[in-house]
């Protein structure tokens, strides 16, 4: 890492007695509420906000099981209906032959969403342990799970467009099943978890392990 | 030193001093290399102008014919609006308002606050009435303004519905598929904390 030789070189806003604004990086006097520039609301970081992030997480998390369960999408033909859960729907993508889209869908509603339950955890226990990734990394990996989460809203576009068009009478119908919802709450619901995180907490543990080592 | 001097990072809060950039040069924070300014030649005008561009689009996205399909002799064609009401019946309403809100007013209201803070300064004029406000709504709902991510879903739905039956694309598929390209450049043209200094110089003065 390259700021390993003198991570005593950095000064904080924090340190300083100063409370820095995550939105413009105004400096403002410390002890300030709101910030004097674009007027956020100014709050240290403080692990206790970590207990925002594990309660959105969970909640992303339970949201994501009945997404699995139950079928995302009902579809008549000649008036046989079938059901498709989400894995289903890859399934028959995949059988189609369409193993681009397959993928796509594959990647958004199953690799995605775990990744970023799995990263989200990580981070927000590596706050208070020390951990095998350097900050970097961890910021990387935040700034990763911050720009992709919403792309997982994907398949929950792809019922509703389905569903608009798919409107043939007898010929062929396609209505949406209950676990669009439950989906579209577990990707909204992590999001809100990767926003509540605070990426200063990553800095933070790595100036206290330190001053523990000296 | 003056705190008006010192620039606290957004990501890792460490002070860092606020120099003059040069255009189309990057100034990083010391310790995390989060983008601190990146003044652009031209940015406010050009971001007020995606913008603007967007929003008619935008409009034209939400008005027009979307997509059609043919079957057996039957066709059925849908308009965003009815992607937007595909869950309305029955327990789903709640997610067609969602629906609603993430591909058409969210990004409206996004554009709508980028334009208001920024046209004004495009133009050297004073920021209008509360701008910051804007401008800090505008950041806000980044994360939730997904037109951009409909457009791709409407990609995914098209390969799925191909084998069933044909698809006619109306004129508001092009203008989501321009919508994202415009997103994009707006999105790069962008930079958080010139933006803030830039309203700080001019409501100063």
């Amino acid at each position: 890492m390259e700021n390993s030789e003198s991570p005593q070189r950095f000064l904080t806003a924090a340190a300083a007695g100063l409370a820095g604004c995550r939105a413009c990086g105004t400096a403002n006097p410390g002890g300030a509420r709101a910030c004097t520039c674009c007027g956020s609301p100014l709050a240290a970081a403080d692990p206790a906000s970590l207990q925002r992030v594990w309660a959105w997480l969970a909640a992303g998390l339970i949201a994501y099981v009945p997404a699995n369960v139950y079928p995302m999408l009902r579809t008549t033909t000649f008036g046989r209906t079938s059901e498709n859960t989400l894995i289903g729907g890859i399934a028959e993508l995949f059988s189609h032959g369409s193993y681009g889209v397959a993928l796509i869908v594959f990647f958004a509603s199953i690799v995605i969403p775990v990744a970023k339950f799995l990263a989200i955890a990580y981070l927000a226990v590596s706050v208070r342990r020390p951990a095998a990734l350097g900050s970097h990394g961890r910021l990387m990996l935040y700034e990763v799970v911050e720009f992709i989460g919403r792309w997982s809203m994907i398949d929950v576009f792809v019922v509703a467009i389905l569903t608009a068009l798919v409107q043939l009478d007898f010929a062929a119908a396609i209505a949406p099943g209950i676990a669009a919802v439950s989906f579209a709450m577990s990707v909204a619901f992590t999001m809100l978890a990767a926003q509540s995180f605070d990426p200063r907490l990553i800095w933070n543990a790595e100036s206290e392990n330190l001053n523990d080592h000296a | 030193m003056h705190t008006d001097q010192l620039i606290a990072c957004p990501t890792c809060d460490v002070l860092n001093r606020d120099q003059d950039v040069k255009p189309r040069t990057v100034a990083r924070c010391a310790r995390c290399g989060t983008v601190l300014a990146a003044p652009k030649s031209g940015a406010m005008t050009r971001i007020a102008m995606l913008s603007l561009t967007a929003l008619i689009l935008l409009a034209a996205a939400a008005g027009f014919p979307f997509l059609e399909l043919r079957a057996q002799g039957l066709s059925h064609q849908a308009s965003v609006l009815d992607a937007v009401l595909a869950f309305s019946s029955g327990p789903m309403a709640p997610l067609s308002l969602a629906t609603g809100l993430l591909i058409v007013l969210l990004p409206a209201a996004r554009y709508c606050a980028l334009i208001y803070t920024l046209a004004p300064m495009a133009l050297g004029w004073h920021p209008a009435p509360h701008a910051a406000t804007a401008y800090r709504w505008a950041e806000r709902l980044k994360p939730w303004a997904m037109a951009e991510i409909f457009i791709i879903g409407v990609a995914v739905a098209l390969v799925k519905v191909s084998g069933l039956a044909r698809v006619g694309l109306g004129p508001a598929f092009w203008a989501f598929a321009a919508l994202l390209v415009v997103t994009i450049l707006t999105d790069n043209a962008i930079c958080r904390l010139t933006v803030w200094k830039t309203l700080r110089a001019r409501s100063a003065s």
